[in-house]
């Protein structure tokens, strides 16, 4: 726990203080590992999106069917997939395939003493290596959570237009009509939330293995289940200031 | 400056613990500017672990660690980074960042510390990867390369910013004669034409005689001897001698195996280890 704080304040000094020092983060690793966290997740993001939207669908069609209120099967996807199922499910797709990694990555840096010598040649590994992995991480899963949510829509379209008997134009217009910006927002408030927490519990795991190869697999598991526990946690503690106490 | 600048290094009453074993027990010398000191001692009596201290990554149970005159030991990590752009550390596994390629590895500090253009950059790896005989293997990753590869492209990355100081961790373990010798030349060359001070830890001796001006031998938690070449070579010190001679009879506790302390389990004799062997006769 310790570490974790220290972590995020050194990270929130090479972010917000240290440019003003002269310090610049160099652009091409954080574009670098926007692509490892990110573009190399979408085809994942993308069939689990698809997916949810179908299952959102077929769902809310059952239960609305037999209320006689069809029409509302748009509205339930899309305030379901922004609010909720959209930032919650990316970020799980993400801590498994992109936090994970990270942790891995960063731990087997630590036990083959890289991160030992970084600081000898007076590179700090905050700034050389958790800085472009976590702004990387802040674009990349809002970024992701936004593409979900397009995708889930797609598959609540599939099953409107294939299964049920909505035309294209009225699942889109229902579908907008449904949904107001602050859905939206705060869905992308969410993302934003879940990235900073994804991205230094998997640099912390990483950063503080010990014990070579085996400390490494263990700190990887900590980390996703840490990471997974914690953003459902928040997503709950969001859901609530969002929703239910204003 | 008074005398003492002339100290690159001071190590005083040096102790560390790892939890109740004491592994450097009131370590006390010095290292002056130009010399080449190598530290030599069996294998786990805490070369690495001096080293280690001596470079800011370990702090010490108690005792002082001066670099240039500043003491290190109590140092923050923004202080020390400037202390460490003074010097160049090769780690006994080589640690290259095993992401980037050869050539990214040397270049590293370089694009760190310096405003140099890219191609300057460039310019200077290849130089310095031609100093350690590695002409044309920039775009290689570390696991494309061999063990004592590796060692060299962490050479040249400690010698990237021409530091004052080196310390290297058995730079020549893992090298074949040749490349021992051109790495020693190269340590000798950058000692003598920049008066760089070295600090090395070797166990190969045809090498450490061939480049210390001081050793220092280690052994049961501190300083068994130390002087120059010929003083070690005629040292009356017994350890010493068998250390040197490479021979497995003689006063260095060799621990084994734990059945020396058990006794009573036949074990086959080994006839390559002399004084194993003469043990289990004796008890035979
Ligand atoms: N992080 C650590 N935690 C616990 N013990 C350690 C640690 N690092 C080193 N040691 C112990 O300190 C002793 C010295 O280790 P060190 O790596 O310095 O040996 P060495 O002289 O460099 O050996 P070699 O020649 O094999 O490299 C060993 O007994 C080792 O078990
Ligand atoms: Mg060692």
């Amino acid at each position: 726990m310790k570490n974790y704080l220290q972590l995020n304040l050194s990270l929130l000094y090479w972010i917000l203080i240290a440019p003003f020092t002269g310090q610049f983060f160099k652009i091409g690793p954080i574009f670098r590992q926007m692509v490892a966290i990110g573009v190399r997740a979408t085809p994942m993001v993308a069939l689990t999106a698809f997916s949810v939207g179908v299952t959102l669908a077929m769902q809310a069609a059952h239960s609305l069917e037999s209320l006689g209120a069809e029409m509302y099967i748009p509205d339930l996807v899309m305030l379901t997939l922004l609010r909720e199922m959209g930032p919650v499910l990316i970020a799980v797709i993400v801590i498994g395939r992109s936090g994970s990694a990270v942790a891995a990555e960063l731990g087997t840096m630590k036990v083959s003493e890289e991160i030992e010598a970084l600081e000898v040649m007076a590179i700090n590994p905050v700034q050389y290596l958790v800085v472009p992995r976590f702004l990387a991480m802040m674009v990349m899963l809002p970024a992701l959570t936004i593409f979900g949510n397009y995708i889930g829509i797609l598959g609540g379209w599939a099953v409107c237009r294939f299964a049920l008997d909505f035309n294209t134009a009225g699942y889109v217009l229902r579908a907008l009509e449904s949904a107001d910006t602050w859905d939206l927002y705060s869905g992308m408030i969410k993302s934003v939330v879940f990235a900073w927490l994804i991205i230094t519990i998997s640099c912390n795991a990483g950063l503080t293995v010990e014990g070579g190869a085996e400390g490494v697999g263990q700190a990887t598991t900590t980390s996703v289940v840490q990471a997974l526990l914690a953003m459902l946690v928040m997503n709950a503690v969001l859901t609530g200031i969002f929703f239910f106490a204003a | 400056m008074n005398a003492n600048a002339e100290n690159v290094i001071e190590v005083t009453n040096l102790v560390r613990k790892f939890g109740d074993r004491t592994v450097l027990d009131e370590i006390s010398f010095n290292v002056h500017r130009g010399e080449t000191v190598v530290i030599m001692g069996g294998s786990g009596c805490g070369k690495s672990t001096l080293l280690r201290h001596m470079i800011g990554a370990m702090k010490p149970t108690s005792g002082i660690v001066k670099l240039f005159g500043e003491e290190i030991t109590m140092m923050k990590e923004r202080e020390l980074e400037r202390v460490r752009l003074r010097f160049g550390m090769l780690f006994q596994s080589g640690a290259l960042l095993a992401s980037q390629t050869v050539g990214e590895n040397v270049a590293l500090p370089l694009l760190q510390h310096t405003d140099k253009s890219v191609d300057e950059i460039e310019e200077i790896v290849k130089q310095k990867l031609q100093m350690v005989g590695l002409t044309g293997f920039e775009d290689l990753k570390p696991d494309e390369i061999s063990g004592g590869m590796k060692k060299r492209v962490g050479l040249a990355r400690a010698l990237a910013l021409d530091p004052e100081l080196l310390f290297s961790d058995e730079p020549t373990s893992g090298l074949d004669p040749i490349m021992t010798a051109v790495v020693d030349e190269l340590t000798l060359k950058l000692t003598h034409g920049t008066h760089m001070t070295a600090v090395v830890v070797s166990h190969d001796m045809t090498s450490a005689f061939r480049i210390a001006t001081r050793m220092i031998m280690l052994g049961h938690g501190g300083i068994v001897a130390q002087g120059t070449p010929d003083e070690i070579r005629n040292s009356p010190n017994p350890e010493v001698q068998q250390f040197i001679h490479g021979e497995a009879d003689g006063p260095v506790p060799l621990n084994l195996s734990q059945e020396e302390h058990e006794g009573h389990q036949q074990v086959k004799p080994r006839p390559f280890i002399a004084a194993r062997d003469r043990f289990h006769r004796k008890t035979a």
